[in-house]
């Protein structure tokens, strides 16, 4: 953070270029949440509802039509009696595989936003450290697991590790980019009316960095789901990827994909929480 | 002795030089720069972009260090941001997460201080902003946006008010507005103003005085006074007084023509 003072004293006041990284970050995130704000009207939905019961219907009648056996896909409504039926016995899988997420993305998040934060005022420390979280970003984490489990047995503990591995340096890299944003100006602004490097932080530094935060922790999320239900598969005997493993090596074919789609309805709950979240703190910027 | 004080200058730059060490070399900002400005005076500075108008005006908020010289705000020295002193920034400065209003308290947030909200809503009314509180300054026109950033300084009642190329973004009707607007606020307020613009019939028509700067390094060329009597019209720009007064101020700036050396 000192060198906010430093950057300050040791550039010349120049408005006529933007200062560098002033449009990073806005075209990621319109990317990330475009979709949603383009259904519009009450016709447009049910068009979208149309379609997709189409295509279900349509996929059911396929598969009945030509007969296709349950153990290579099963009929979605045959899935749908295996979701409802079997719901009891994979509740608590779908708990497990929560806990797991939520507690090793919790962990990896905090870590990654704060070092961001640490890291961005020192470019020294920055470069320095850089390697290590391109070599976190680049390795697949799920290749840690068997390693972890060998150390720490198959509780929950090697899966929120490795959540937190896959998680952790995704939400930094992103924030990384959020906090090098730097406008001298609105800095100079907090500045001139008393604020101190704390209050520049907090009050001008986080909210630019937020749009690329929120980028992060979505991305962050999706890839500890991903090394979620990845370690569950690796070994233990409870969690949603451990059931997906289950059921195909029993041919159950129904429960298989009940579990898929519980999976899929996980995912999107994390893609529309960020959306949320996205919208009411970076909005500004599309 | 009692006529001395009485006479104190609100703001005194005594031979401000400012260097910046950049990886290209040493550049020299400004070289000896001196002024004083009087209580309730409206002092423009013109020069040609890079003499260091900027540097100064940064210098007088306490944002950055002169290399040497000093300045002095009702006899003390200005070494860091002062409540006395507010800026008006080149575009707006708005932030863009917070609303207008959000944008306006921002100051009394960074002081832990209750927004004067009476003041507030006054300044909103008076630049013809009330009613907008509520919006992000992505919904409002750069004209609007600069407007509530001048709320924005006032809010906190500073003695000094420091502008920096304000109105250079704007097209020119909205300028003209600007200045007229300026001219209006600062005739109620009467607040001591430094206003820093490379437009020369802007630094004409809004200043008592007239600081002409030359560039690389930056310093002082000239002091215009202004006599046109106030309140300025906007037709005064073409009063045959103004339009001489802004080609003598533009004739006293140094023009370096890289192909033409210098006779003197």
């Amino acid at each position: 953070m000192a060198s906010v003072d430093r950057q300050l004293a040791d550039n010349i006041p120049s408005f006529d270029k933007h200062e560098d990284g002033q449009a990073v970050g806005v075209s990621n995130w319109s990317g990330v949440a475009g979709q949603l704000s383009l259904i519009k009207s009450s016709r447009e939905w049910a068009l979208i509802a149309f379609v997709a019961a189409a295509l279900i219907g349509g996929m059911e009648l396929l598969l009945r039509l030509y007969e296709v056996p349950t153990y290579i896909m099963p009929t979605p409504s045959l899935i749908a009696t295996a979701l409802v039926r079997d719901f009891p016995l994979l509740a608590p899988h779908v708990g497990h595989t929560l806990v797991e997420l939520l507690s090793g993305f919790a962990i990896g998040a905090t870590v990654g936003f704060v070092l961001a934060a640490l890291v961005t005022q020192f470019p020294l420390l920055e470069r320095i450290i850089a390697p290590y979280i391109l070599l976190l970003v680049t390795t697949p984490m799920l290749a840690l697991v068997p390693l972890l489990i060998l150390k720490l047995g198959f509780g929950y503990s090697p899966r929120i590790i490795a959540v937190a591995l896959a998680s952790g340096p995704m939400v930094m890299i992103n924030s990384a980019t959020g906090f090098r944003r730097t406008d001298l100006a609105k800095i100079a602004l907090a500045r001139s009316f008393g604020a101190s490097t704390l209050q520049i932080f907090l009050k001008i530094r986080i909210p630019m960095a937020m749009p690329m935060v929120i980028v992060g922790l979505m991305v962050g999320s999706i890839f500890g789901l991903l090394t979620a239900v990845g370690a569950e598969m690796v070994g233990g005997s409870f969690g949603l990827g451990n059931r997906l493993t289950y059921y195909s090596s029993l041919i159950q074919m129904p429960q298989f994909f009940a579990c898929i789609v519980l999976l899929a309805v996980i995912g999107i709950s994390i893609y529309v929480f960020f959306y949320w979240l996205g919208k009411k703190y970076a909005g500004w910027e599309s | 002795m009692s006529a001395a004080t009485a006479k104190r200058p609100k703001l005194t730059v005594e031979d401000a030089s400012k260097f910046y060490d950049t990886p290209t070399g040493r550049t020299h900002a400004l070289d000896r720069f001196s002024m004083d400005v009087q209580d309730g005076e409206f002092i423009c500075v013109v020069g040609p972009s890079g003499c260091g108008k900027s540097t100064l005006l940064w210098s007088m908020a306490g944002l950055h260090a002169l290399s040497s010289g000093r300045i002095l705000l009702d006899g003390e020295p200005v070494t860091k941001p002062s409540p006395q002193i507010a800026m008006v920034f080149q575009e707006a400065n708005m932030l863009p997460w917070r609303s207008l209003q959000k944008n306006i308290e921002l100051p009394f947030e960074i002081r832990r201080q209750a927004p004067a909200r009476d003041r507030i809503g006054r300044l909103l009314e008076r630049v013809g902003l009330a009613g907008f509180e509520g919006k992000y300054p992505r919904e409002l026109s750069g004209g609007m946006q600069q407007r509530a950033s001048i709320v924005r300084a006032l809010s906190v009642d500073p003695s000094l008010l420091l502008m920096d190329e304000p109105f250079g973004a704007l097209d020119a009707f909205t300028r003209d507005e600007m200045n007229l607007l300026i001219e209006e606020i600062w005739l109620e307020t009467k607040k001591t103003i430094v206003f820093i613009t490379h437009s020369i019939p802007e630094a004409v028509f809004l200043a008592d005085r007239v600081y002409v700067m030359s560039a690389r390094p930056g310093r002082l060329s000239k002091v215009f006074d202004i006599d046109i009597p106030r309140p300025r019209p906007l037709e005064v720009q073409a009063a045959p007084h103004f339009v001489e007064l802004v080609a003598e101020i533009k004739g006293s700036i140094e023009h370096k023509a890289p192909a033409r050396p210098a006779a003197a």
